[in-house]
């Protein structure tokens, strides 16, 4: 083996183009990839670090992903699951575009309504407006019904 | 211009809709035709079987001078053939002036009021809420007590799927009642609910009916037992032994139908006002159809 494919091995590929999602909760990287969808059939490169030791956090999940740009959807969700998440945009090997995700005051069409007889799980786009942030707590617009965290993970998930 | 939960809607509405009933009692009573709503047609659509409702919704309409047309099963209905709510809203929408909505699922009525730019009128949406029982319900209490302000009323049976509840609990809290819920441990009130009153009026559970100024019995269903010897132990009775338990000035509610909850010889029991109730739901109704179809907001 020589020197350089080596070095491909140890070091974890920089991306091109595409995201690095930093900071996720510790053992809350494969969850994230679950949430946007991606398996062995994703074109890109994916590289997932696990219990990487951190400055704030002690340790972290780190997910880098080639040729793929977060949709606003997927943040919002991402921030149910990780809420320290930093999301960084790159082009081109730079980083043009960080942001920490945030959960949004209306979740419109992020998730289902965890109410299976909701008119939205037949028809239409979910509405869940968050009430609460601590402890987090959202109502449906159309069956009223009212979930925590947990409740929406388990819909997520 | 739309009706659809007890939840948003103000105590300055609720009132003014008491006041409009009031007006059209006597109509309702001696059974008179207005001319109010002469050149409108109500369009009334019961994706869930119902009777009751229906019939006072059209009582309502005929006494205000409109006409009703419309379905009373899903079975019947564009919606057996997979056609979405959406579209069945759409397409009656070019027929009538305004919609009533009953639909077993949740948040129907939310969704129709979205689709449509004429006032919706949600007449039960699943387990969530039935408003215009919810009004008459309360039309009935200030009748037969009076007033509506300080009264202790008991909620009894199953407050957990039982729509009425949740929309009365709503509409109680903005007069400062005290409300007692009285159900088994599997069927009861969901805790977004209490917690929500709770910040307006006290909420408590309890085990008889004693303090009740009003109590308001519904049906514990057998389809929300999995077992049938816990859908047994659930099953409460008013009967004469307990009758004789209430206040010599309470009343006692139902919104119907009964099943087991109350025994026939409790009818004539001057403090039984069920039958009143129903009655009532004509006026109220006149009241939330000429309110919303003349366009005020809720
Ligand atoms: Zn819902």
């Amino acid at each position: 083996m020589t020197a350089n494919k080596e070095n491909e091995f140890l070091k974890a590929k920089k991306i091109e183009n595409g995201t690095v999602i930093d900071h996720i909760p510790k053992g809350s990287a494969l969850k994230v990839l679950s949430i946007l969808k991606i398996g062995d059939d994703f074109p890109g490169t994916v590289t997932v670090l696990m219990n990487v030791p951190s400055s704030h956090y002690g340790e972290k999940d780190i997910i880098k992903i080639e040729g793929k740009k977060l949709a606003k959807k997927e943040v919002a969700q991402i921030a149910l699951i990780a809420p320290t998440a930093s999301v960084n945009t790159i082009q081109h090997f730079s980083v043009v575009d960080k942001y920490v995700v945030q959960t949004p005051k209306k979740l419109e069409g992020v998730m289902p309504c965890p109410n299976p007889n909701c008119i939205t799980r037949r028809e239409g786009e979910s509405h869940l407006d968050v009430e609460q942030t601590n402890p987090f707590r959202v109502r449906c617009a159309y069956c009223e019904k009212v979930y925590g965290e947990d409740d929406l993970k388990a819909a997520l998930e | 211009m739309n009706l659809i939960s007890m939840r948003e809607t103000s105590k300055a509405f609720i009132e003014d809709i008491l006041k409009t009933a009031k007006k059209h009692e006597k109509t309702a009573r001696e059974k008179k035709v207005l001319s109010t709503l002469d050149d409108k047609t109500l369009g009334i659509l019961f994706f869930e079987p119902s009777t009751r409702t229906r019939l006072s919704f059209q009582a309502a309409m005929r006494r205000l001078g409109g006409e009703s047309i419309g379905f009373n099963d899903a079975h019947f209905s564009s919606s057996a053939k997979g056609e979405t709510l959406s579209d069945t809203i759409r397409v009656v929408e070019g027929y009538v002036d305004a919609i009533v909505l009953r639909h077993s699922v949740e948040g129907a009525a939310a969704r129709a009021a979205e689709v449509t730019t004429l006032p919706v009128i949600n007449a039960g949406d699943g387990a969530n809420q039935h408003p215009t029982q919810a009004l008459l319900d309360l039309y009935t209490i200030q009748k037969e007590k009076g007033k509506l302000e300080g009264l202790t009323v008991v909620l009894a049976g199953d407050l957990k799927y039982g729509r009425t509840v949740h929309s009365l609990m709503y509409a109680l809290s903005h007069f400062g009642c005290t409300i007692q819920l009285h159900c088994p441990p599997s069927l009861k009130m969901p805790e977004s609910i209490v917690e929500e009153v709770r910040q307006k009026t006290t909420v408590e559970e309890v085990t008889d009916f004693t303090q009740a100024d009003v109590v308001y019995a519904t049906r514990v269903q057998r389809e929300r037992f999995a077992d049938p010897e816990e859908y047994q132990k659930s099953l409460y009775v008013i009967d004469a032994d307990v009758m004789a338990t209430l206040k010599k000035d309470a009343m006692l509610m139902h919104p119907l139908p009964r099943v087991q909850e109350i025994t026939p010889d409790v009818d004539l029991d001057p403090r039984a006002k069920y039958f009143e109730q129903t009655f009532y739901g004509v006026p109220v109704r006149m009241a939330i159809l000429e309110t919303l179809m003349e366009g005020k907001n809720p």
